[in-house]
Order: C-alpha cells, then structure tokens, then sequence
C-alpha cells in the first residue's frame, strides 16, 4: 500500500471555538491507483490532503490523533527536515488556483528548475534544460522560447499545466490534485484532466484527486471516497457506486444532478444545509438532512460497515438506501 | 412591428419565438484600448460582445452557454443597462431600452431585473436582509408604500423559502444558498417580468444547486417570469431552459431548442463543448466520443479572421479564414426540417450525435446496459436523420 490514512482526526481552534474538520477519516492510495475524494466545501477532503503533505495551518490547525502510512513509514512521527524531503520527491500536490500557487516574480523555468537545484543539487543551467523538457511533456508550446516568462503571461490552462509539470518533475509515488480543474473552463478542463490520466499512467503513480464534480470523478477514478463533515461516509469501486450508492448523502449527490429525462420535472435536492463543524449533530452528522433517518441515527453513530469486499458504508440502513 | 416580426420570421426560419418580449439584434460591446497619457489614441479595442442577437418569448428560458471570456456576463449586463451597448439595439416590447433615459428608462428597468453570481459579494454586509430586499422599493416607490414595505418584504423572504422573521438579520448570518435566495428575492420585488440570472449557482455546493434550481423552476410559473440564465454548466442550462444559444467570442455561434442544441449540435464548437464536459457515469468512459480542443480561447482583442473558432477548429478549411459564417439554419438542413435544422453559424455544419448517453444522465441502476436514449417523445416527434437509432 502507498498511502494509508488511519483514523485521521484534525481541528482547528478558533476564537468561537473548536471546529472539528476531520474526524476519523481512514483511507488508502496503493501504486498507481486513483482515488477520488469527493465532498462539499467543509467536508474536509483539503484539509486530510494538507495533512497528508505536511502544509496544515499548524496553529490554529493541530492533528489531533491518527496515522498517515506512507509507504509504511508513519509521516506525523518525522521531523521537519525529513518531512521536506519527501515533499516534492516522493509526494507532490497540485492546487486549484495556479495562478496563486506560482510565484509571480520568479519566470516559470526557474519555479520548475528550482524542483532540481534543491532536491538534487543540480546546477541552474541543467536545471533550466529540465524546466524546457517538463514543459514540453505538460504540452506548453514552444517551451524553450517561454521558459523565461512570467505566470501572468500565461493563460489559465498552461499555468496549470506548469503546476503538473512542477508536481511530476521529481517523479513523485503519490500526487495529489486539490481540485485541479474547478478554475477551468470545460475545454480546457478536459485538457487537463487527459495530460494529468496520461503522465500518471506514464509514471504508474498513485493519484488523490479531490473534487466536488461527479462528472470528473466518473471519468477518472479506481475508487471513491465520499466526505461528509469531516468522516468518510462511503467508500466504493467507481461503478459500483455510480450504479447503487449505499449511503443517503451519496444517493442525494447523485440524484441533485439534472438529468435528460427528468427534465421539466422537480430536481431532487437533499433538504437542509451541510452541519456547522464547530457543533456536528450527534449520532450520524447527516441525520437531519436524511431521507432514511430512525431515533437511532440521531444517538449512535455508525461505523464504516462492509457492504462488501471492498465497499464500506457508514449508514445504519445501508441495506434499505442500497435497495433503493 | 408586425412587418418587422415577420420579416425576421422570414429570414430566420427556426426562430420559434412567437411572442418576444425581449428582442436583441445586432448588439455589441467594444472597450476601446488606448495608448498615451496626455494624449489618448485608441490602438484597438476589446470586443467583448461582437454582434449578439437573439429573442426571448415571455414565460420562457433562454439559456446562454459559453467558456469565460466569451461575453455572455456583457450581454447580461447591457440587458439591465448596466453597460451601454456601442451598437445594436435590445427592444423590451418593441421599445428600444438602449435610448431610453430618465423616466423611461427607469419604467423598462423595473421589469428587467438580475441575480447575480457571487452571493457573498452581491449582498451588502452592512445593511440587514430587510434592506437589501427592500432597496428597490426605495427607487421605485410607487410599487410599495412605505407602510407597507416590510410585509411585502417578509412575503418575499417565505416566496423564496427563508423565514419572515430573519429580516433584521445580516448577510453573513446566511449559507451561500441562503444568501443567493435573498439575491433571487431582490430581484422579484419589483415584480419584473424579465430575470437575467448571471451564473446564479456556480458558486453553491452540489447539493444547494438543486434547491435553489427547484426555487427558480417554482417562481417562474408562479410569477410567469421570464429567464435569460446565463451558465458555464451545461447539464443545468440544459434542465432549467427551453432554447440554448451557445456563445464563443462574443457571437452566438449556435441556438436553438434544447433537444436540438444538445443532442443534435451543428456547430463543431457547441459539439466540442458538449463532448468535453465530463459524465456522472463511468460507463460512459469508453462509450462516448471525446473531442479535445487543441489551445486557448483567442483574445477578444484580436480576434481571427472569418470564423472565430477557425484556429481552434479540426474542420477549419480556407474558406473560414475568409467568410465569416452566418448565424442560421445551414443550407443543407434548410428544407429537410428535423432537429438538426436550427440556427448554426458554421460552414460545415454537421449533425453529429457525440450522445450515446446524454450529458448529465447516470444511467439508471436497473438497466446499466439500456444504450437508447431516454428522448422526451413530446419534443421530437419524428426524427429519420438520428444517427443514435
């Protein structure tokens, strides 16, 4: 396995209190898998990746219990120092806004060179011919006459093409993509999202990718994991779930994306709003906006039960919302 | 106007609206570009809009589609005059808004109301929810006495769903779906007839789209408003509208029903569009035909020669670079009828069904394997050209 994440519980403190992001988040990326973590804003899908690479907030974040395996070795028990040198080595993340990622006063050759002068140790002339080379992998045209321009002077697709080119240039084992596309438009969108499958099979790396959409996760991902305030509340092969969601919020996703003949009817919308993480509901967090909610749902919360081999569901009637 | 009504009939033949409330022809948006400070010379000019027309019937959803840049949040905002228009007229029940000033001006603005994108930003922080529903009373008093503006406001906020009593609350009090309802609210005060929704849920999770999706369904037959919805997502411009006009670099390059935009597309770039955006069913991955444009948008600053989707397009011959392609039904469907006869502005327009499934669809759970799509027979009642039976 390439990545485990067990029993991962993060929260922030705040002036108003102590938000609960993540709690209990367990999940697993072997070799050259994808895995899609898709959720809400708040579910705490960016927060498990931030914790994952070491670039959480720390205050007012703090890990609070939990292990994040990779490759066997526990991460939260290094130290700094060697917790950078497996960033950007072993695992690299690309974000969703390129144009704030990337340092707007350094030329994108030297952001991309720099990969090879700090890593390893490499002169910034061969560095500059490496930063022409990646270019040329993420399709820039005409890399070696552009390596010397700003980001600005680039459109929102190269720049996050340079953001690819930066998260694979060291040939990481793990790559996670923090909503690598939402900026983008639907083209472009599917430009990006070829070149990311490509190299990634290219390099058999594992990939995270987090996102809201439904539409890319069915294009791309192995596996699902669906968030909801902070847990993991399914856990599934991409066509399983696709075809019978066994959890309510799941289901609701689904169900909320218009589709050709349902048109002119009522959309299906889950009732409510997402649960304020500063004070989750007892028992199941999404008891209120459920479809399917008993008295015990309100006073216990349900654990991730196997629905089969490889599929979990943290719902106490994952039998009923399976059967339709 | 009867003359003018069938005269653009004639010329348009696909043109379903009946009845237009709202009629757009020739409209354009240059910023102009300059250069030199004391002495200013224009160098050239942004066009954003570049010659937009189109017909909106009352009661109905026009829905206008579009990557960003392409002009489409321009076109909303000439709409409810928030921008003048450098040409081209836009004619609310055969009166020309864009010379309108004053008085008249401010009657045709009533009915001619927006929602905007971003309900974080579009909501004033400092005033209550009471307020900012209530302000468009206070340009247009004759809607509401004073006496009787906050029950009028309490009746909009229970109309959008929100409890009466949150009226002295503040916009930060809300969720983004909450506070995109006090945006919808706004914009029925004044009872218009005609709502420019400018992306109005791109900025709402998943599932709050729906709802607030549902509340716009809801109003428009409550208050027989009409929609120009205006959206980069194509499966909800597809649920919510009637007709599509699919826009890139300031031009409609295809409208036409929504049956006909999205299953039988003519123009490669609306089929590109199509094609691109991603399906919520991963057995669609091997079924459906993806087409990957090569490069960016071109700047509306300097826009190619001919067709504007000529540098993008696999189908681009010298004739595009040299003819600028018409908006309208293309010759070879022009007497055959069918879905694929609706106004495209290619030079070798082509019906082709990229659809084996539709955008937007899952399949059902029961019958993964049911290729057929699930057509709504009303719509098209025959269809010999579909290449999908």
């Amino acid at each position: 396995m390439l990545l485990e994440v067990r029993d991962l519980h993060v929260e922030f403190r705040t002036r108003d209190g102590v938000a609960k992001a993540v709690n209990g988040v367990t999940y697993s990326v072997d070799e050259g898998e994808t895995l899609a973590v898709l959720g809400e804003s708040g579910s705490g899908k960016s927060v498990t990746a931030q914790a994952v690479m070491g670039i959480l907030d720390v205050p007012p974040g703090k890990i609070t219990a939990g292990e994040i395996l990779f490759q066997g070795r526990d991460l939260l028990k290094f130290k700094e120092e060697e917790r950078r040198k497996v960033r950007g080595a072993e695992m690299a993340m690309i974000f969703q806004d390129a144009l704030s990622s990337l340092n707007p006063v350094l030329s994108v050759g030297a952001q991309l060179g720099e990969m090879f002068v700090v890593h390893q140790g490499m002169s910034r002339k061969n560095a500059r011919t490496k930063a022409i080379e990646l270019m040329d992998r993420v399709r820039i045209p005409a890399a070696s006459a552009r390596v010397g321009d700003y980001p600005h002077q680039f459109s929102g697709g190269m720049r996050q093409r340079i953001m690819i080119a930066m998260a694979m240039a060291l040939e990481p084992a793990l790559i996670i993509a923090d909503e690598p596309t939402t900026a983008l438009d639907v083209t472009v969108q599917a430009q990006v999202m070829d070149l990311l499958a490509e190299l990634r099979r290219e390099l058999d790396m594992g990939l995270i990718l987090i996102t809201h959409d439904l539409g890319v996760v069915a294009d791309v991902a192995d596996r699902i994991a669906v968030m909801y305030a902070g847990r993991i509340v399914e856990s599934a092969p991409v066509h399983d779930i696709y075809k019978a969601p066994a959890h309510p919020y799941t289901k609701g996703l689904l169900e909320s994306i218009p589709r050709l003949d349902q048109k002119g009817q009522e959309l299906y919308a889950v009732k409510g709003l997402p649960p304020n993480l500063m004070n989750i509901p007892p028992g199941c967090a999404f008891n209120p906006r459920c479809p399917l909610a008993q008295d015990v749902c309100r006073t216990d919360e349900p654990p991730l039960y196997e629905v089969s081999g490889d599929r979990g569901s943290a719902c106490h009637f994952w039998r009923e919302c399976l059967d339709g | 106007m009867a003359e003018r009504l069938s005269g653009s009939v004639a010329e348009r033949p696909s043109d379903p609206v009946a009845e237009p409330i709202l009629q757009v022809r020739g409209l354009v948006k240059h910023y102009p570009l300059t250069q030199g400070i004391l002495f200013k010379k224009q160098v050239g000019a942004v066009r954003a809009v570049d010659g937009v027309d189109f017909e909106l019937g009352a009661g109905e959803t026009l829905g206008i589609v579009g990557e960003s840049g392409c002009g489409k949040s321009t076109v909303a905002k000439m709409l409810v005059n928030l921008e003048k228009p450098t040409a081209g007229e836009i004619k609310y029940k055969g009166e020309d808004i864009t010379t309108l000033s004053g008085r008249a001006l401010k009657a045709v603005r009533r009915n001619i109301q927006m929602v905007f994108q971003d309900p974080y930003t579009s909501l004033n922080p400092r005033m209550t929810v009471g307020d900012i529903i209530g302000e468009p009373y206070e340009i247009h008093p004759e809607v509401a006495p004073k006496g009787d503006r906050r029950r009028k406001v309490q009746d909009l906020l229970d109309v959008v769903g929100l409890n009466p009593e949150y009226i002295n609350r503040y916009p930060h009090q809300f969720s983004g779906g909450q506070r995109q309802r006090i945006g919808i609210a706004r914009g029925l005060a004044l009872r218009p007839e005609i709502i420019v929704a400018d992306e109005p849920v791109s900025a709402l999770d998943v599932s709050v789209q729906a709802q607030v999706i549902n509340l716009m369904d809801r109003l428009q037959s409550e208050f027989n408003l009409s929609y120009v919805f205006i959206a980069h997502d194509l499966s909800i411009v597809r649920h919510i509208s009637d007709r599509v006009g699919v826009m890139y670099l300031g031009r409609i390059v295809e409208i036409g029903k929504d049956a006909e935009i999205y299953d039988h597309p003519t123009h490669p770039y609306t089929q590109a569009l199509l094609s691109a955006v991603p399906v919520p069913d991963p057995e669609a991955r091997e079924r459906r035909e993806r087409i990957i444009l090569f490069g960016d948008v071109p700047s509306p600053a300097n826009i190619p020669s001919g067709c504007r989707f000529r540098t993008r397009c696999w189908k681009a011959q010298e004739r595009c670079a040299l003819e600028v392609p018409l908006l309208a039904v293309p010759a070879e469907f022009r007497y055959g009828g069918g879905p694929a006869a609706h106004d495209s502005a290619c030079h070798f327009a082509e019906d082709v069904s990229i659809w084996r499934s539709a955008p937007g669809q899952a399949v059902p759970p029961e019958e993964p394997t049911d290729e057929v799509p699930d057509e709504p027979t009303d719509k098209i009642p025959d269809e010999p050209t579909d290449e999908s039976k």
